[in-house]
């Protein structure tokens, strides 16, 4: 497995200072330091504190409070990023008081959103950065005693040297303040880890179930005026005129503006990046004085909308991609060995299709962002992901300075890729920029819904060839609206297996946006392998979790440096699932599904449990095994564990979007299905212990999660799912012929 | 506009609305308390779950003159410092995720347990069954409502 190497020099990115109520403060970047290389600031000395954007702050008492600004969407990084620091600084985590500044606070911009990388990302930085501070404690405290430093110990916030005395950290700060930031420290082994490996709860546990204050949705300053925003009701049209008379009279009605000619400069290269995903049409936006009146308000705009694009139906789309499947306009991604002339000699050839709808993101908290805009100043407060993108756009289309964008990030109801984009704020900019008073853009569900960013539809066909009963040919094809597949994801497990391998990517350019959702371009790509390795194995009348295991053994000791997985790792993970499943070991009436994957830098490998009841299959259990490396923090992983797997049976068996004519024909909860209580399973999680560096937990598990299902289905019923959702198939629910033997 | 006088968490509130305004954009947008969240608007999440004289229901589709007069209770009112019973269980099993639909999972549970202090499995999945949670925390929010069952009998 290729991990990139991290370089930086920790002097570009900490910076000490006393503090005048006495201690000691440690500046650094979070935003900087969680990137894999750094380019260190022009002149260190020239930054102040403002600069930075986290911060160590040990007062002359001892109390450490770790100022985490990176905000939460919900993986648990506010917690387990600063759970690096404290381990390093070797102080007690029952010690650390972590701390976000309040919403309103000028001291933290330019954040990093934390995803399933951050950890991976910040793993050595943080770490270098909590042993730098201890580091200076430590020299600060051996100058006064006119020791060497390393004759010195830490522990839990207390320095010892050979001697025996003892300085609590906040007895040293003073002195500590003055010194060098040093250039070298050690980490500890992992071994001597007394924080990281432990639960801990959400540093925001507290505030979430007490209701305080702390998503986008619920910031607010004096003053402060809500917008709604009419945009078209079809991809592909476009406003042509429309009437707000009856509107603009309504209560608590303040103005109705257009907006759209200012958003027109993020399609200039300067100002655009790929954060950039809007219609360009003009909308109509209502300007009120609360979030009702404004919704409300908004339903009463007459407007005309002309079509400018195809509209798109979901009939059309499924065509054009089997058509791209059918066709020969692939670009290669992959190309092992000769495919065509291995299929030429087979003596069999198994190949499926499989397919996927259009996807909205739905995070619980509608898209909002606030923003005010003065002749000095550009303050954007809200709930995204990528803040710099969304600052620099922000100054590109308005014809301003990027430094006179301040940009606040708050708790996020939910990511799962929607806020990568930052079509919310780009509306939001335009329109306090006209109407110069704070203002928030709300969504509505039905807003949330229809003007997203969706997971696009996808269609796989993979091709096989046996021969001598040996895998010798394996073929992926992807046709996607807009495209999915890229990067690294074809040297994904099989790659490296079959000596005949090839990936052909192909799309059809769609005008309805797409972007990333949760476990980007391998969601819908795990559910197509995994079912087809288990059809595979069926074919070749071999034992499903054999076929894998034989194939992976053929990758050990590769030399092959694309190879992503590692088959080690992918091989005691499938170990791991049969034995903690009781694969093939349950008792008659327990249908057993299995899927092993590799995203995201972590291997998961999952088994599912379907039972019939009242002559339904109901998904009873999933028993799920995760590799990924050292587990910061085990409480907060199993809920990013538990929640992917649910995730991605709800989607497999519920989600779908459908659209008619450009139109999104689902806008709200009603109908639309989510995955609720009743059908949730019992969820068996289980943590490989290891050394190794941490890597993703919040997307990995989601992806293999819908296969496994689909195999357990296919077990209990005989009926094979290749198109998700599920739910669209009752009749396939129900058992083809009565089975009678359970497999493994 | 009608004025309309009702009790959140024990104290009387007088609030000058349009009369099909829902309870939950005058907690949030006039009163302040916006521990109570939108989701969907047609109570089809639960986000927007506030006791109404005891009982759960979907503030996003009450309207003002449906609500005249009763005695609501938020999240921000549940218990002084968080300490009801079922704040505790979530605390103990640390259930949230992003957070954003925990404060209608928990009046939800809440006003269950209310009426139903020793329930089974079947009858709290059944309970929940109306409040989404797209992070998917169920497992979770199912542990702490029968941890909290325990606390409270
Ligand atoms: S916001 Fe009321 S039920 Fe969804
Ligand atoms: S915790 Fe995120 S929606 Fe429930």
């Amino acid at each position: 497995m290729s991990t990139p190497s991290i370089t930086f020099s920790r002097r570009s990115f900490i910076r000490t200072s006393s503090l005048a109520s006495g201690g000691l403060l440690i500046g650094f970047n979070l935003f900087t330091a969680c990137k894999p290389t750094v380019t260190p600031p022009v002149d260190i000395s020239q930054l102040n504190f403002n600069d930075f954007n986290a911060f160590i702050k040990i007062a002359d008492n001892g109390a450490v409070t770790i100022f985490a600004p990176n905000p939460e969407i919900g993986q648990g990084v506010k917690t387990s990023m600063p759970m690096l620091i404290a381990e390093e600084l070797d102080v007690a985590w029952d010690n650390v008081y972590v701390q976000q500044g309040d919403l309103d606070t000028n001291n933290y911009t330019r954040q990093l959103a934390g995803g399933s990388q951050s950890i991976r990302f910040g793993w050595e930085p943080l770490r270098q950065t909590g042993a730098t501070a201890r580091q200076m404690l430590v020299n600060a405290a051996a100058l006064k005693w006119g020791v060497d430093p390393s004759e010195c110990t830490t522990l839990e916030g207390v320095i010892t040297n050979a001697s025996g005395d003892t300085f609590g950290y906040g007895d040293v700060v003073k002195e500590a303040a003055l010194l060098e930031v040093p250039e070298n420290v050690t980490l500890k082994a992992p071994k001597d880890f007394k924080i990281i490996g432990s639960d801990a709860k959400n540093v925001d546990l507290e505030k979430i179930i007490t209701g305080k204050p702390l998503f986008g949705l619920d910031y607010k300053v004096d003053g402060m005026v809500y917008a709604a925003v009419l945009r078209p009701p079809a991809f592909g049209k476009v406003l042509e005129s429309y009437d707000a008379t009856e509107a603009k009279a309504m209560p608590g009605v303040i103005d109705i503006i257009k907006i759209g000619e200012k958003a027109k400069e993020l399609t200039k290269e300067e100002n655009s990046n790929w954060t950039v995903a809007m219609s360009t049409s003009d909308k109509v936006v209502v300007i009120a004085k609360t979030t009702w009146e404004a919704l409300k308000a908004k339903e009463a705009i007459k407007a005309n909308w002309v079509t400018e694009t195809p509209l798109e139906s979901t009939q059309d789309q499924d065509q054009k991609l089997l058509a791209l499947l059918d066709g020969n306009k692939f670009n290669t991604l992959r190309k092992d060995g000769d495919i065509k002339k291995a299929f030429a000699q087979a003596e069999m050839v198994l190949e499926r299709t499989y397919e996927s709808p259009f996807l909205p993101h739905n995070c619980m908290e509608p898209m909002n962002f606030f923003a005010n805009i003065t002749d000095e100043k550009i303050h954007l407060v809200g709930p995204v992901q990528t803040p710099e993108f969304a600052a620099n756009a922000v100054a590109g289309m308005l014809g301003r300075d990027v430094n006179e964008v301040h940009l606040e990030m708050t708790r996020m109801g939910g990511g799962f890729g929607r806020r990568l984009y930052g079509d919310f704020v780009y509306e939001v900019a335009e329109i306090a920029d006209a109407i110069r008073k704070p203002v928030k853009v709300i969504f509505s569900r039905e807003d949330d819904m229809t003007a997203g960013t969706y997971r696009p539809a996808i269609k796989y066909r993979i091709k096989a060839a046996v021969k001598d009963g040996k895998l010798t040919a394996y073929h992926l094809k992807e046709a996607a609206a807009n495209g999915n597949m890229y990067g690294l994801i074809p040297n994904f497990f099989p790659a490296g297996a079959v000596e005949n391998y090839q990936v052909d990517v192909a799309n059809y350019k769609s005008n309805i946006t797409t972007g990333a959702w949760r476990a980007p371009y391998t969601n819908f790509l795990a559910f197509a392998e995994q079912s087809f390795f288990d059809e595979l194995a069926e074919t070749m009348g071999v034992d499903r979790i054999q076929l894998r295991l034989d194939l992976l053994q053929k990758v050990k000791g590769t030399t092959d440096k694309r190879i992503e997985y590692s088959p080690e790792r992918m091989e005691n993970i499938i170990k791991v699932a049969v034995e903690k499943s009781g694969w093939g070991k349950k008792e008659s009436g327990t249908y057993q599904g299995f899927a092993a994957y590799y995203c995201h830098n972590t291997h998961v490998a999952e088994v599912a449990d379907v039972i019939i009841e009242n002559g339904m299959p109901v998904v009873k259990k999933v028993t799920c095994v995760v590799d990924c490396g050292i587990v910061v923090n085990p409480l907060g992983a199993k809920n990013q564990i538990e929640g992917g797997i649910i995730d991605g049976i709800g989607h497999a068996m519920y989600g779908d979007l459908v659209f008619e004519d450009g139109t999104p024909q689902s806008q709200n909860y009603n109908n639309y299905r989510l995955i609720r209580m009743m059908e949730v399973p019992e969820i068996e999680t289980h943590l490989i212990q290891n050394d190794l560096s941490p890597t993703g937990l919040g997307e990995p598990t989601l992806p293999p999660a819908g296969a496994a299902v689909a195999n357990a289905l296919k077990a209990a019923t005989g009926n094979r799912f290749t198109q998700q959702p599920f739910s669209k198939f009752p009749e396939m629910m129900q058992a083809k012929s009565a089975p009678k033997t359970i497999i493994g | 506009m009608p004025l309309y006088t009702i009790t959140v968490n024990g104290k009387l509130k007088n609030v000058e609305v349009s009369k099909d305004t829902p309870l939950l954009w005058v907690l949030r947008d006039h009163l302040e308390l916006v521990g109570t969240k939108f989701g969907c608007g047609i109570a089809q999440c639960g986000a927007c779950t506030v006791h109404l004289e005891g009982n759960a229901v979907r503030s996003c589709s009450l309207t003002m003159d449906a609500v005249d007069g009763k005695s609501i209770t938020t999240i921000e009112g549940l218990s002084e410092n968080g300490t009801h019973p079922v704040q505790e269980a979530w605390k103990e099993l640390d259930v949230p995720q992003c957070g954003y639909c925990q404060a209608g999972q928990i009046m939800t549970a809440s006003a269950f347990l209310d009426k139903n202090p020793k329930p089974s499995e079947a009858e709290i999945k059944a309970a929940m069954h109306g409040n989404i949670c797209r992070c998917a925390a169920y497992t979770r929010i199912f542990k702490a409502v029968e941890l909290a069952a325990t606390k409270i009998s």
